[in-house]
């Protein structure tokens, strides 16, 4: 009984009062759209950051001579040093076969196979490259390398560096973006609700003189926030679905930032914006209150 | 009677300190009135403004149950201080204010709302909630003490026969005169049947024939056993009611008086038949 009530309360002043209701329904929706937006487009640039770190590595390249014997040596050398996660063997054939298939005129005009045999040595983690690298070619030893069947180790400190650096600040930004936005979102919504609540404040006066306390009075307020806040992110999120099947999905095949794999689901991005509509603008009507309660 | 003592006693039980009323002074005879049977006691109150203005000074009086009382004064004698502090919507600088024995100073704030439904109050500008209907302002004082759904059906159509306002029902405020307006305010506010009515300016925004019609309500509400106190400044009103009177003047006390004689047990038809005669001067007064 008392919950339908606070419902009908909710519903009776959101009929009465539909221009404020409005207001805020329309401050949820655009918010809401916008971090709908947004969120996909962070999680992409981040995922697009890591994959790209990711791709981080030490090229050891074996003498041409090296027999199986040599590479078996060298990769347990190379697997015992500090901060290496794995290593990956690219044996000259398979190396000239990948290529020769993107390249297949220059290495016609070749001939003969001038690949050495490879491994890719793979940080544990990205900023540690600079670390191996340096592991691998100590200076006193023979030829500056650690084994002597191994030619040369790829020297790309100064590109490393640069990737490092970019992704990190891509990553950073991203989050303290997302950070001012979600605070300006709800700042947004509870000011809103503030305002259509101080175009009411007399009524909660009035309420409060015939002996209503203050929860029976804040429940209708928080639920009208709550229908009001959902209802907007809905909206929100129909565009959103509206935008994602006609633009997104048909240019997904086209560029790969939208159809990378890690930005979040459809469904989950529905739940957090759902979620967060109706909870900020449900605090937001219940906090907002408090002022106008004390009487 | 019964029923005022029975109220009473609720609202003894729902402020939760039965402690500080001793149970002998309901077996006392009702027709003694000790300064214990007050409705309303103030016992030197004064109320002093952030602003320094001084609303109240040292006031002290007590209101029996069932007595109809008048508080008169000039703007800004401190007739609406009185009002506001009974609810609790002010606290006082000094002194106690006891109403049906309870010390609202010891009322702490969680319970105000609770002390309130044993009040009703009228304001001169009504206070109606004006999205909802007649009946649905009325309803809300139940619905407020949680009332049920059978309770309010009951109830609420019986005040508004009580007040005049059963072809009124679906109307909502803004589409009724300030005299009907002021009705509901009268049937919100009784629909609980308090012990105690306050009434700031009742008729302060309405005109003579439509006061007398108010005045008449609010004296058929007191022949309920309702205390009832009226804060008013229309003398020649004040006058004709010949009931007690309550002069304040910079916030204190200056008169304390019944104005003529009168019946307690005069009907409604007499005393509006009264009300409107022409001749306004109470035989009792020289």
């Amino acid at each position: 009984m008392r919950l339908g009530f606070f419902l009908k309360e909710a519903i009776r002043s959101m009929r009465r009062s539909a221009a404020p209701s409005f207001a805020a329904l329309a401050t949820v929706l655009v918010t809401m759209l916008v971090l709908g937006v947004f969120i996909p487009i962070v999680q992409a640039t981040n995922g697009a950051a890591n994959s790209v770190a990711g791709r981080v590595m030490v090229d050891v390249y074996m003498k041409t001579g090296a027999t199986a014997a040599d590479d078996a040596r060298v990769r347990g050398e190379l697997l015992r040093v500090p901060h290496v996660k794995g290593v990956e063997f690219v044996p000259k054939q398979q190396a000239y076969q990948a290529q020769a298939s993107q390249y297949p005129q220059a290495y016609a005009l070749l001939g003969s196979n001038p690949l050495p045999d490879t491994f890719h040595v793979i940080p544990d983690k990205p900023s540690n490259v600079l670390l191996v690298h340096s592991a691998l070619t100590p200076p006193g030893a023979s030829g500056g390398v650690l084994d002597p069947s191994i030619q040369s180790v790829s020297n790309k400190q100064s590109d490393t560096k640069k990737i490092l650096e970019v992704t990190n600040l891509v990553t950073i930004t991203a989050a303290v973006l997302t950070v001012l936005l979600v605070l300006a979102s709800m700042l947004l919504i509870a000011n809103t609700i503030r305002l259509s609540l101080y175009a009411r404040r007399r009524e909660v006066e009035v309420m409060k003189l015939v002996g209503a306390t203050d929860w029976f009075i804040r429940w209708p307020f928080v639920i009208e926030g709550m229908i009001v806040g959902s209802v907007g992110a809905l909206l929100a999120i129909c565009v959103l679905g509206a935008t994602k099947i006609a633009l997104l999905d048909p240019l997904a095949s086209n560029w790969t930032l939208i159809a990378a794999p890690r930005t979040i689901g459809f469904v989950v991005l529905v739940i957090v914006l759902l979620g967060s509509g109706a909870l900020v603008s449900a605090v937001g009507s219940g906090l907002s209150l408090r002022r106008f309660l004390k009487v | 009677m019964a029923s005022i003592e029975s109220t009473s006693r609720t609202l003894r039980r729902r402020q939760g300190a039965a402690a500080a009323v001793p149970a002998a002074r309901e077996a006392r005879p009702v027709a003694a009135p000790a300064p214990g049977r007050s409705v309303i006691e103030f016992r030197g109150v004064s109320k002093r403004y952030s602003g320094g203005d001084v609303g109240l000074d040292d006031v002290t009086f007590a209101i029996e149950r069932g007595e109809f009382v008048f508080l008169v004064g000039a703007t800004g004698s401190g007739k609406s201080t009185v009002m506001r502090l009974l609810i609790k919507e002010l606290e006082p600088t000094a002194g106690t204010i006891r109403v049906a024995g309870h010390d609202l100073g010891e009322i702490k704030r969680k319970r105000i709302a609770y002390y309130r439904r044993n009040v009703g109050v009228v304001f001169q500008d009504f206070k109606l909630l004006p999205s909802r209907t007649v009946y649905d302002n009325v309803a809300y004082a139940l619905q407020v003490t949680g009332g049920t759904r059978r309770e309010i059906r009951d109830k609420v159509p019986d005040i508004l026969r009580l007040t005049g306002l059963s072809t009124k029902l679906h109307n909502y405020p803004d589409q009724l005169s300030g005299g009907e307006q002021q009705r509901v305010s009268i049937a919100r506010a009784f629909v609980n049947h308090p012990p105690l009515l306050l009434a700031d300016e009742p008729t302060g925004n309405l005109d003579p024939e439509t006061s007398v019609d108010i005045m008449r309500l609010l004296y058929r509400i007191n022949r309920t056993g309702t205390t009832v106190l009226i804060a008013s400044h229309d003398q020649t009103m004040v006058d004709k009611m010949r009931r007690r009177v309550l002069e304040l003047a910079h916030g204190r006390i200056v008169r304390d008086e019944a104005t003529g004689l009168y019946t307690r047990d005069e009907t409604t038809r007499e005393f509006a038949r009264r009300m409107r005669a022409p001749s306004a001067r109470p035989p009792g007064l020289g």
